[in-house]
């Protein structure tokens, strides 16, 4: 060697607080928001994670990962640290060989394996970036395999294209609805012929919560409906000890019929775009895409849509509920008015969020998607605009968790709404964070509990409320640590 | 210690309702479940245990079968979530598109200390979130950037490491052109690791690729600024999963050693750049890191030995084999710190053994747990009816038989229907395997650890970590919960 090795240098603690106050500088502020290329924490998975949750919202369905072994690892550890329930799903494991020959023997062995193994109804098959880049053509594959008798002639194999370097989760999510609805109800329609019954899509939604609500909305106002791609027991399944791969789920034949449904609404605009657009060719009945029904006014306009569509009026035990939670929210007004709120996530779910806070007179200040469309910025600024309480609120579009720290350091919130990821700006702004979304591998339970409907504008509105008078309790002086709050 | 080979490994008796002929049956019984030819390709991996007999070896590190639900990661996985990810101070890009990183972040429990964000970034995700115009164009103008932009936000980082995804070499980006411009340009380290997820059969892979890379671009490119001493070491291959590292070092710092470098759980890189001037290597994780021991071994002269703290007498035989390397006064201190916890830890014995004697484990997890942590069982009374790797190597296996009993089962890389056929035949009483697994099993009524996280509790290594274990171990088998599982209607 011709120069001497150097020394170890340890960084010192003076150091360590420079920069640390650095870092929360206006000029870091700038630097930060200045940032082109570099994406930290980031609030968005890939496409087949939400490509997966949809494939498990069917019964009998095994999800199937066209591609590496390590991709399908992920996904279901992600669902399983989320939901603390099992995900089952297979890969074909494509590696060097299926990168250089293309994975179409992975494929045949494959569902060769799984569908004797595992004894599914369906396999909706999505794939990860690999065989996106070496271009795997898996109509021709899936043909095949189907010829050579791989996988019986009539078995249920919908697949989707889910490049993760391409659009979120939600993406992934629409995608693999969209081709399991496509082929479950493939020369089902018939003219004139109608279930009378309400289809329902939830959107990318990891909480079991909501899809109960919606269950129990619908049940309330008699009228008939399917869920579709619903995870309500696939991913909320009672413990007693029995094992079951495919707890729950849509039936495949109810799926089948919900192309004669009398009406189809999506309460997801953004994850359900292409679902949207084939049901809306394809569909009989009437077809509506709505905000998810998050607060007092997205529920009364998902009720009375409801109500509209099928001539059934809202009866007295949702009136009473409504009237109950209104009662709650004027009781606890005082706690959120003008409170100011970061909230981040998914479209559709951040523009409820909004319409919430906004009801409640609270301000969605700093709203932050690591991932949206023009479009979604639009119509957030719009809906900002439509509210007193949303005069001087922020949208941040394209920016990530990292942006949002130093973005909370310089012009603080009193608390956030998001996922477990939010954490590490929660504690270094000193932000409390109540816990809203996907993935949530934190805190246990939470994504049980409804955050739509009456019951869940009033879970909101408590958790909210108490956590806000639980820090008053833990950090007030002692003159004014009061009985009552 | 586990030398194959080693004459102080007694091979362990059948354990009552164990034999090697009822877990034959079990194993051919179990295979029926498969296709023809998927059973074929599984059957060399599977076969009860008996050290004495050759024929036992179980077949290892082959290609997952595919549409088989497993529970191995990819290279990717080994070299970001093991090897890279837990070196503090360094950031550590996982460059090709956001899921992978976002996946992967936070979720191997690789503690540091340090300021978030300031001096230690592994709790944090950084990715260049490929979109479709960088599988065109490809990403190398991109990872500059983000480089400059890393150097720029992060002044303290002590270097940069670029870990690809998959698309990154199917498009054929030369990271390593693009990561040697950026350390001359910016005057830090910037690590090129090829260990795209599609590479080799499983995470095993991506440790290796890891190893070479630190091999070729950190060993030896400093010094401590202090003179070597006679008891300085390095820790290797431990990742500081719920502070473990920190439990070991305490003992090996009690035993009068200097645990110069980490590796790489809550470790420094600039720490383990100089790790060729210590007198010796420990090493906890024989799969992941004993390509980078025998380097050093080879080029500088440092011997390494395997050791493992699970369990006091695990714990014990260690310390005893370790002092064998040095000299008296080590050998003594050793003496003295065994006498001052064998108290400690017979009254975690005397309190938990007689609430676990005889409980059957059944244990699938990755790199060393499936054998360094059966000791730990049977401090506490328990037997080992089963154990397999999800990407273990055949020394791995060679390490594994004798620490099993005679009969009991050997699975590599596990199908979750095997699992759940075992499972049912032989009804252990703990199943300690991963996140994918513990779901599954829990829905069965089967207590549960998450054995790659210690279940969000830790640490399990080490004096301090036994006493957190058996309380774990416990809780997890005697939990009243379980009770309520059968509805009484």
């Amino acid at each position: 060697m011709s120069e001497a090795v150097k020394k170890v240098v340890e960084i010192t603690p003076e150091e360590e607080a420079r920069v640390l106050e650095w870092t929360k500088s206006k000029e870091y502020l700038e630097k930060n928001l200045a940032r082109e290329a570099t994406v930290i924490n980031p609030a968005h998975g890939c496409q087949p994670v939400g490509a997966q949750l949809a494939a498990h919202g069917f019964e009998g369905s095994l999800p199937f990962v066209h591609g590496s072994q390590g991709c399908a690892s992920y996904y279901r550890s992600t669902l399983n640290r989320h939901f603390r329930e099992p995900a089952p799903a297979v890969s074909d494991a494509m590696t060097e060989d299926g990168a250089v020959f293309g994975g179409q023997n992975n494929l045949f062995e494959g569902l060769e394996n799984a569908y004797k193994l595992y004894s599914p109804k369906i396999m909706p098959i999505f794939t990860s970036c690999m065989p996106e880049i070496i271009g795997d053509d898996l109509t021709a594959f899936i043909k095949n395999a189907r010829l050579k008798g791989h996988i019986p002639e009539d078995f249920p194999l919908p697949y989707a294209n889910t490049p993760s370097f391409n659009g979120t989760h939600i993406h992934g999510y629409d995608a693999m609805l969209k081709a399991i609805l496509e082929d479950l109800t493939a020369g089902k329609r018939v003219e004139g012929a109608c279930t009378g019954k309400l289809n329902l899509i939830a959107g990318f939604d990891a909480c079991t919560g909501n899809y109960r609500e919606y269950k129990r909305l619908l049940d309330a106002m008699e009228v008939p409906h399917t869920l579709l791609a619903d995870i309500s027991e696939t991913f909320d399944s009672p413990l007693d000890g029995e094992y079951q791969y495919y707890p729950g789920g849509t039936p495949l034949a109810e799926a089948a019929e919900s192309i004669n449904g009398k009406a189809t609404i999506s309460v997801q605009k953004y994850a359900t775009a292409s679902t949207m657009k084939f049901i809306n060719q394809e569909y009989g009945g009437k077809h509506e895409v709505l905000p998810m029904p998050i607060g007092v006014q997205a529920t009364d306009a998902f009720l009375l849509k409801v109500s509209q569509l099928f001539g059934k009026p809202v009866p007295e035990s949702i009136k009473a509920e409504r009237g109950r939670v209104v009662d709650a929210m004027t009781d606890a007004h005082q706690y959120l008015h003008n409170k100011k709120f970061a909230i981040f996530g998914d479209p559709d779910q951040l523009l409820a969020l909004a319409g919430f806070l906004l009801e409640m007179g609270a301000k969605p200040y700093h709203v932050l998607c690591s991932r949206a469309s023009k479009k979604f910025d639009k119509e957030m600024k719009a809906l900002l605009e439509s509210s007193p309480y949303g005069k001087g609120c922020h949208v941040w579009t394209n920016k990530d968790l990292w942006h949002l720290r130093s973005i909370l350091l310089d012009d603080p919130v009193d608390m956030m709404l998001g996922d477990t990821h939010g954490k590490f700006a929660a504690r270094e702004t000193g932000t409390p964070l109540i816990r809203i979304g996907f993935p949530i591998i934190d805190r246990v339970n939470v994504h049980r509990y409804p955050i739509i409907g009456y019951q869940g504008a009033l879970n909101l509105l408590t958790w909210t409320a108490n956590k806000f008078l639980d820090i008053k309790d833990d950090t007030c002086e002692d003159q004014w640590f009061e009985m009552m709050r | 210690m586990y030398q194959p080979g080693d004459k102080n490994n007694k091979v362990k008796p059948e354990v009552e309702g164990l034999s090697k002929e009822k877990a034959a049956k079990l194993i051919e019984e179990t295979l029926e479940l498969y296709p023809a030819k998927a059973k074929k390709k599984r059957a060399p991996h599977l076969a009860p245990n008996d050290p004495e007999d050759k024929g036992c070896a179980v077949r290892s590190n082959k290609k997952t079968l595919p549409g088989v639900m497993s529970a191995r990661g990819c290279a990717y996985a080994g070299a970001k979530g093991v090897v890279w990810g837990p070196i503090r101070d360094m950031v550590h890009i996982s460059h090709g598109p956001v899921g992978c990183g976002w996946y992967s972040w936070g979720t191997r429990r690789n503690l540091t200390t340090g300021v978030p964000g300031v001096s230690s970034f592994s709790g944090m995700q950084f990715t260049s979130d490929f979109q479709e115009k960088d599988i065109v164009y490809g990403g190398d103008k991109k990872l500059e950037t983000i480089c400059r932009e890393v150097k720029e936000l992060f002044p303290l980082a002590k270097g940069i490491s670029v870990l690809s995804e998959c698309p990154v070499g199917l498009i054929g980006d030369d990271i390593n052109a693009t990561a040697k411009k950026m350390a001359g340009e910016l005057e830090v380290p910037v690590v090129p690791c090829n260990c795209e997820g599609f590479r080799g059969v499983s995470q095993s892979l991506g440790h290796h690729i890891s190893n070479d890379t630190i091999r070729d671009h950190i060993i030896g490119t400093r010094e401590f600024d202090e003179e070597p001493g006679p008891y300085d070491i390095a820790l290797i291959g431990d990742y500081n999963i719920g502070g473990d590292i920190w439990s070991a070092v305490k003992v090996l710092e009690e035993i009068g050693l200097n645990v110069k470098a980490q590796w790489t759980g809550d470790g420094q890189i600039e720490h383990i750049a100089a790790t060729h001037k210590v007198k010796l290597n420990l090493i906890h994780c024989y799969r992941s890191m004993n390509y980078m021991c025998k380097v050093m071994e080879e080029k500088y002269g440092i011997p390494w030995l395997e050791f493992n703290f699970f369990g006091p007498t695990k714990i014990k035989e260690s310390l005893r084999a370790i002092a064998e390397r040095f000299d008296d006064k080590i050998k003594e201190n050793v003496e003295r710190v065994i006498a001052k916890y064998d108290p400690i830890m017979q009254a975690i014995l005397d309190e938990y053994r007689p609430r676990l004697e005889g409980k059957k484990v059944m244990i699938f997890v990755g790199g060393l747990r499936p054998r360094h942590t059966i000791g730990a069982y049977e401090d506490l009374g328990m037997v080992c009816v089963g154990s397999g790797y999800e990407f273990a190597h055949s020394d791995d296996y060679d390490r594994t038989y004798p620490e099993m009993p005679k009969g009991s089962l050997v699975f590599d890389d596990a199908s979750e229907k095997e699992m759940e056929v075992f499972a049912e035949a032989i009804k252990p009483d703990l199943v300690a395997s991963g996140i994918k697994e513990k779901y599954v099993f829990q829905k069965m009524g089967l207590p549960f650890r998450q054995m790659h996280s210690w279940d969000y509790s830790g640490p399990y290594h080490g004096y301090d970590g036994f006493a957190i274990f058996a309380r774990d171990i416990d809780m997890a088998i005697n939990s009243p919960t379980w009770k309520l599982v059968k509805s009484p209607f």
